[in-house]
């Protein structure tokens, strides 16, 4: 009997009992699309996480100033701002070893506006080492030069969406805009970076120098002198992040004057550890889950054995004739193995199907990223004809094992 | 005489049933020669059955030796013996076990599949041998589609497909009415006629009387083996029921 012979001869079989056929392979259906569906939603979701990881900047540490305690009372983060522009060279420049830039950055918002448009936005002022630890560099257009970050120069960088609403497809590059009334020439926009972690859009924004921000667009009500909201810095290398938090901690405690008794007067957070943190729990959850659908798939597969037993049970007189018009044991085992395996891979490949339909509607309905692996596909499909075979083999076994003879006697 | 296709020397077949020993066989020494039409006739005990499964090789004996178209098979293996069962026996049983699930052609088709036979070469042999035994027009019907006595001859076709050495049938009439019973005797006859060896396990003397000897069993041995030079011809028989009817 060849391979061909036998597929047609289960397919036969099957289609006898079509109902029977379809609930038996539910239980592979079911556990192959909630695998399918499960590693498409996972895989997203972490592909998502290493694109934001990548669009923050890797390897950032960001100091942010920190509680401060007035009178016995805890004020919460940013209250007061301790942070100088100081800090940020001392940072780049003592611990030049392991880190390639510390960026100080001082924030606010306003509202743009070119001609009779105008859009409301965020406003970072920044030194050029922003641009090396962001890993951010205009689309079109040019950086700051140096003498336009030291001497307040009228100049802006236009987030990718701030560039769309107000200039809708036009050049900006050399345009004049109004930031909170003070004209500025856009010297380029910014690469398009996407969504932050929590769904903001990070292109949603305008880049000037530093002291363009403090001396004539944000003013210097909250920030005196050279106070600056937060200083990112960028460390060397991922090994190196713990040693640079360290070694930034100790050099801000010991500029801040702070004895040690005095909690810290800054916050400084690892985001890709955060994001890392994040991914990795949705990594455990995915895998939880899958776990779940691939029990339902041993369940499966002990269903299709148990029906496989009831089917040599009932096609007794079947084997035995099988057996007396010349088929050999070997005949017998194939045809049954086949039978189960055809019942597992139909559920696998409808199960794959589901799945990826699944996973489809659910990226569409719930809007949550999923990826597609072509490989987790191929396994699915293989691991469910492998588990034809496996559940399927022992009542093949005994099939082929029949004596024809009492097999032929069989009411 | 003819040269031998069955030769059993001292064959016989123990069971063990329950912590004792049931011989099925005892000794037994017959040679059936090729192209006869032989009735092994016996009551149920007798080892007419234990006979047949020996020499249609489905089973192995205790003792002796069974020559088998001069082959020693009493030794071999199961699959050795599936082989020979393959390429040189046709089975027809009482029930006709057709499948269900496959047309007339199909179940022809079956032996020549486990013969490993192409494809396409099986169709036309299988629909060739459905043409012999009258049933050209039902090749795509479905066993359920036909009568008792179509069924049987489906079966007897599946027998023949393999241009086997022996026919060997287990109460071939048993489950038909009388008429299809003889219709199918002659059949039996023809294909005697045309050169084949058949062996008819029967309980029934009318269907011994088609046979060209009777070799009756009881306890596990032979008690008597007649020749009959001249059986009843069942298409004469046939005829006879004809004009009968007709009156």
């Amino acid at each position: 009997m060849t391979w061909m012979d036998s597929l047609i001869s289960a397919l036969q079989s099957l289609k006898v009992n079509v109902l029977r056929s379809a609930l038996t392979t539910l239980g592979i259906v079911i556990g192959v699309g909630a695998v399918i569906a499960m590693v498409a939603i996972g895989a997203g979701a972490e592909s998502r996480v290493s694109e934001l990881i990548k669009s923050l900047g890797s390897n950032l540490l960001m100091v942010t100033p920190g509680s401060v305690t007035q009178g016995g009372v805890r004020l919460g983060t940013g209250t007061r701002f301790t942070l100088t522009e100081e800090d940020a060279e001392s940072i780049q420049r003592d611990l030049a070893s392991i880190v390639l830039a510390a960026a100080p950055t001082v924030r606010g918002s306003g509202q743009v506006v070119s001609g009779n448009v105008n859009w409301a936005t965020s406003i970072q002022g920044v030194t050029l080492e922003f641009f090396d630890a962001r890993e951010w560099e205009p689309g079109i257009g040019r950086l700051f030069s140096q003498e336009e970050v030291t001497g307040a120069g009228k100049v802006v960088l236009l987030g990718a969406t701030v560039a769309d609403n107000l200039f809708s497809g036009g050049d900006p590059v050399g345009q004049m805009v109004r930031l909170q009334n003070v004209p500025l020439e856009v010297v380029g926009v910014l690469a398009r970076k996407g969504e932050t972690g929590n769904g903001g859009d990070q292109d949603d924004t305008v880049v000037i120098p530093l002291s363009t921000a403090k001396k004539r667009v944000l003013g210097d009500r909250q920030l005196r002198g050279n106070l600056v909201h937060a200083i990112a810095i960028k460390v060397s290398d991922a090994s190196l992040m713990e040693e640079a938090e360290r070694d930034a901690r100790d050099l801000l405690r010991q500029r801040h004057r702070l004895r040690d008794s005095q909690p810290d007067d800054f916050t400084i957070r690892n985001l890709s550890q955060i994001m890392e943190t994040r991914a990795e729990s949705s990594r455990v959850m995915t895998l939880l889950l899958a776990a779940v659908a691939g029990v339902s798939l041993i369940v499966g597969g002990i269903g299709i054995m148990n029906i496989m037993l009831v089917t040599v049970t009932e096609r007794t007189r079947e084997i035995g004739l099988r057996m007396a018009i010349g088929a050999r044991g070997r005949d017998i085992l194939t045809q049954f193995v086949m039978e189960a395996v055809m019942l597992s891979l139909i559920g696998g490949i409808i199960g794959v199907t589901l799945g990826l339909g699944g996973s489809i509607l659910i990226a569409e309905l719930a809007n949550w990223p999923m990826l597609i692996q072509p490989q987790a596909i191929v396994i699915a499909v293989a691991f469910s004809a492998f588990i034809g075979v496996f559940f399927g083999f022992y009542p093949a076994r005994r099939a082929a094992q029949l004596d024809p003879i009492e097999a032929l006697r069989y009411e | 005489m003819t040269a031998p296709l069955i030769q059993t020397e001292s064959l016989s077949k123990d069971y063990s049933v329950g912590g004792g020993v049931v011989h099925a066989l005892t000794p037994l020494d017959l040679t059936i020669g090729r192209g006869e039409f032989t009735a092994v006739m016996g009551p149920s005990g007798s080892g007419k059955s234990t006979f047949m499964n020996l020499v249609g090789c489905l089973d192995s004996p205790t003792a002796g030796r069974l020559l088998f178209d001069g082959e020693d098979v009493s030794r071999l293996s199961t699959d050795a013996l599936a082989d020979v069962r393959n390429r040189k026996i046709g089975f027809v049983f009482q029930s006709f076990n057709l499948l269900a699930r496959l047309t007339a052609e199909e179940n022809v088709e079956l032996p020549l599949m486990y013969g490993r036979v192409p494809r396409g070469e099986r169709r036309a042999k299988a629909v060739k041998m459905l043409g012999l035994v009258g049933l050209a027009e039902r090749g795509h019907h479905r066993p359920t589609q036909l009568s008792g006595g179509q069924q049987q001859r489906v079966a007897i076709a599946r027998a023949l497909v393999n241009d086997p050495l022996l026919l060997l049938a287990d109460e071939p009439t048993g489950a038909l009415d009388t008429r299809t019973g003889v219709e199918i005797m002659a059949l039996f006859q023809r294909l005697n006629d045309e050169g084949i060896t058949i062996l008819i396990v029967t309980h029934d003397p009318e269907v011994a009387e088609y046979a060209g000897r009777v070799v009756r069993m009881r306890d596990g041995h032979v008690i008597s083996d007649e020749r009959n030079a001249s059986p009843v011809r069942a298409a004469d028989v046939l005829g006879r029921m004809t004009a009968q009817a007709a009156e």
